[in-house]
């Protein structure tokens, strides 16, 4: 045991940090916690990472991945919260990716990883539906044999981004007198611009569009679409909400966001003091850094086991409920320390709304309050807290 | 002891509620929200006409004989409805303001009109620099003959976009921070030299930041003693601060409530969510601290006429409770919605940005903290010495 970085990880990380400075995105400097980004803004960043041959790290080499080690990856992703790069999203890199490379056939692969790993693609996951949250295993959604297309019918609800997919993964149901709700359901490549998909927007309670409804009329798709067997869908599903999971503590963002508070309370004032001389502040912030800690060892931890080949297993349930726990009292906190000025809306500000400039109090309190009310969602999507709870006592405790 | 309310108190709290049910329910309010003036000036005119503007005014001023509890009804009763419209800026504040320290010739001038609907005020005390500190003052009111002339900015009025006049807090001697050399004034909104911004706010209501530039005001714009209006602005920031938490209890009930209604309603894993014994505890818990906050409420509600520190620690305890229960309350009706709660659709998360804001609004839990533990140890202090 021991925390030393070696000369060649500390050779890496003057090599990400010297290829962040020089290459990332200017227009994109500092608004890594904006809001309302458009498309391009959010795939700039993805589209550099490409074509240097960065953008799926943790893919095997064979596919486009770095090949780099549990540190090097460790070091590139707190290289990027430094900047607050505008990370690929997850989408595609993590999620149907590393399904496609590892359960779908070749044409697959040759068909749809290469625009993953440049960012030309936009994925977005088709999983969720009115009746089926947290018991996915109830999806409706149909997907009927039609010679050699699937004919899909169903709403699927809270797709992030689909407005702008290109494609999307969703989980069909193509038995419907299997057994077991987790039998008869098949994994679907599904092209969004096909006649039939229809996506209307959900506005969340910070005001963004961030989420949709899709509903799918008599959608055509054609049967080499399937990943895997047909009805053995839910295996996949599973294999991705495990590598969902894993990315979800978010340990050098949430780095980033402590030093970001410090130095918001070291601007904010009271009784002519800054706040974080105040004790009462400054002291939540180092419980929250002290919090921040234990996830980040028990996160290497994890990744040191998967390193010796063990996969993720249901401790990644733990990384999933302290990450999204710290990352929604990092909120809370911000907009605590901005005072009065986390009131004002900026999203409803006429003159402004589209730009960098609302003038209303400093900068770093405009987002504060939609930010805070953003991040509830954390402990929802991903599988909520409560099932992550659920899981850890059945496979750990036995219960 | 006596918990019970008064005949006239149970009736403004069911009119209220009657006209809130009718009159202002949940897309009624959305699309007011929405609108370009941002409030109802017909809501305002009903509740005027309800008589409800004038309960907790003292007959002598035109009033019906109430007072704080009166208030308290009706926040409670706003909070349950989210309403908007300017009750604690301009019948508590502005009119605890007059009716504490009002000259003759200023009640005459402004509480009939108050009652009656027609003028409406916003309270200007926060500043950039000052966060939750009354005294922390940079805006300054300079003598000028028999008047003042008043410069600074004041952050985040809550309701100035629709008030005709403001009541602006001051220094007029003194160093900034000085409990003494502060004075209040009433200041015409659309006299030469203020400017304002208007804007929403995250919970739905409207705001301004207001820009005096050598505004001049003459010797009857001061209400109360001219540096010396501390002591009177703590008390009525006391006063709506214990409305505040009558809005708190309003919205935290409801909250519970819708949250309870969809736990019975919400079916995942063949059973409905409200039979997972975690869940069912959280909202036992959200219940606890709701039940809390009413106590806290009616605690602090009843010693508004206390003396000043026993008052000041009553204020300062509820709204520490009410900031904390609130949250708890908000985040817990978030999580147990699910995805749906995260909607702007559904009105759960218009209770939980409600319960949110009202933490930040006239000292957070910190700053309430921090005030209860000086009261507290302030005699310890003065004995040792
Ligand atoms: C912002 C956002 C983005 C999302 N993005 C996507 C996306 O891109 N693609 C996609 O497919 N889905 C997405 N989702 C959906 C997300 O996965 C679901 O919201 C989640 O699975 C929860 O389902 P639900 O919202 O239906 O809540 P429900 O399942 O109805 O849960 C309601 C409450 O009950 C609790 N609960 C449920 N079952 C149990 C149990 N057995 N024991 C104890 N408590 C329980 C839950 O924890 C929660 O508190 C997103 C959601 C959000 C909010
Ligand atoms: C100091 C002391 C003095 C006492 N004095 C007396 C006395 O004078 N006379 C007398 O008759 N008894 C007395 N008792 C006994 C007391 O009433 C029992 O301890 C109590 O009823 C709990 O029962 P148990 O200890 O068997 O725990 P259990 O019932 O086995 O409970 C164990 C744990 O499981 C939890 N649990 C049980 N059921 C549920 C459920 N449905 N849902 C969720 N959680 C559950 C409990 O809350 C507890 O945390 C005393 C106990 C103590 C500790």
């Amino acid at each position: 045991m021991n925390l030393e970085f070696s000369p060649e990880e500390t050779a890496f990380r003057n090599e990400a940090r010297t290829f962040i400075e020089e290459n990332y995105p200017d227009e994109l400097r500092g608004s890594g916690g904006r809001e309302d980004l458009s498309r391009e803004h959010m795939l700039a960043w993805h589209k550099v990472l490409g074509k240097k041959g960065w953008s799926v790290p943790a893919w095997p080499v064979e596919y486009g991945g770095t090949g780099w080690n549990a540190t090097q990856r460790y070091i590139w992703s707190e290289e990027n919260a430094r900047v607050d790069s505008i990370m690929p999203l997850p989408f595609g890199v993590s999620m149907v990716g590393p399904v496609i490379y590892t359960f779908g056939s070749q044409e697959q692969k040759d068909r749809f990883l290469p625009g993953i790993r440049s960012g030309e693609e936009w994925w977005c996951q088709g999983y969720s539906e009115p009746g089926a949250g947290s018991d996915l295993a109830s999806l409706k959604t149909t997907a009927v044999r039609d010679g050699d297309h699937y004919v899909i019918n169903g709403q699927k609800t809270w797709t992030t981004l689909a407005q702008h997919a290109d494609w999307g993964f969703f989980l069909c149901r193509t038995d419907p007198t299997a057994a077991k709700p987790q039998e008869g359901i098949s994994f679907i490549l599904v092209d969004m611009t096909t006649p039939g998909i229809e996506v209307r927007p959900i506005i969340t309670i910070d005001g963004g569009h961030e989420v949709n409804e899709v509903w799918l009329t008599d959608v055509r798709v054609p049967v080499e679409n399937r990943v895997g067997k047909e009805n053995e869908g839910w295996t996949y599903a599973k294999f991705l909400l495990a590598h969902e999971r894993s990315g979800i503590a978010g340990v050098a963002r949430s780095k980033r966001g402590i030093e970001k508070l410090r130095n918001i309370a070291a601007t904010e004032v009271v009784d002519g003091q800054p706040l974080l001389q105040d004790d009462t502040f400054s002291r939540k912030v180092s419980q929250l850094e002290i919090d921040l800690t234990a996830l980040e060892f028990t996160e290497l931890r994890t990744l040191a086991g998967e390193a010796q080949g063990k996969g993720p297993g249901p401790e990644s349930s733990i990384l999933k409920v302290k990450g999204t726990e710290i990352q929604q009292r990092l909120t809370e906190l911000t907009l605590e320390a901005v005072g009065h000025y986390g009131q004002p809306y900026y999203r409803g500000f006429p003159q402004d709304a589209q730009s960098n400039a609302f003038p209303i109090g400093p900068d770093y309190a405009h987002a504060s309050a939609p930010g805070y009310f953003n991040m509830r969602k954390t402990s929802i999507y991903g599988g909520s807290n409560e099932i992550q709870r659920n899981i850890i006592t059945k496979m750990i405790l036995g219960l | 002891m006596d918990f019970n309310f008064t005949e006239e108190q149970t009736m403004i709290r069911d009119s209220l509620s009657r006209l809130i049910r009718e009159k202002y329910d949940f897309d009624t309010r959305r699309g007011v929200v929405q609108s370009e003036a941002g409030w109802s000036p017909e809501f305002w005119a009903q509740l005027a006409e309800l008589g409800l503007l004038m309960a907790p005014f003292s007959e002598e001023d035109g009033g019906l004989g109430g007072g704080a509890i009166d208030a308290m009804v009706v926040m409670e009763e706003f909070g349950k409805g989210l309403v908007v419209e300017p009750y604690i800026p301009t019948i508590v504040c502005a009119g605890g303001f007059l009716k504490h320290a009002g000259s003759a010739a200023q009640k005459e001038e402004y509480l009939a009109s108050i009652m009656g609907g027609e003028t409406v005020f916003a309270f200007a005390y926060a500043e950039p620099r000052g966060r939750y500190n009354l005294a922390d003052l940079e805006t300054t009111a300079k003598a000028n003959g028999a008047g003042y002339t008043l410069s600074g900015h004041k952050a985040v009025v809550i309701g100035a976009p629709w008030a005709s006049k403001l009541i602006v807090t001051a220094r007029t001697s003194g160093d900034r921070r000085d409990r003494g050399g502060i004075s209040l004034f009433i200041v015409d909104k659309d006299a030469p030299g203020v400017t304002t911004r208007d804007y929403p706010t995250v919970d739905g209501r409207r705001a301004s930041e207001v820009y005096f530039e050598n505004v001049a005001l003459g010797a009857d714009a001061l209400i109360g003693d001219a540096d010396g209006a501390l002591p009177l602005i703590e008390r009525v920031a006391d006063e709506a601060t214990a409305a505040l938490c009558a809005e708190a209890v309003g919205a935290m009930g409801v909250a519970h409530a819708q949250t309870v209604e969809y736990s019975r309603q919400r079916k995942q894993f063949g059973t409905a969510i409200g039979k997972f014994q975690v869940l069912q505890h959280r909202m036992v818990d959200m219940f606890m601290e709701h039940e809390q906050s009413i106590s806290m409420t009616y605690m602090a509600t009843l010693k508004l006429g206390d003396d000043t520190v026993e008052r000041q620690k009553a204020v300062s305890a509820a709204k520490v409770r009410i900031g904390q229960a609130g949250r708890f309350v908000g985040q817990s009706a978030i999580q147990i919605h699910g995805g749906m709660g995260m909607t702007e659709e559904l009105a759960v998360g218009h209770y939980f940005k409600r319960l949110t804001m009202i933490d930040s609004e006239l000292g957070n839990v910190d700053h309430h903290m921090r005030r209860y533990t000086e009261l507290g140890v302030a005699p310890l202090q003065a004995a040792a010495e």
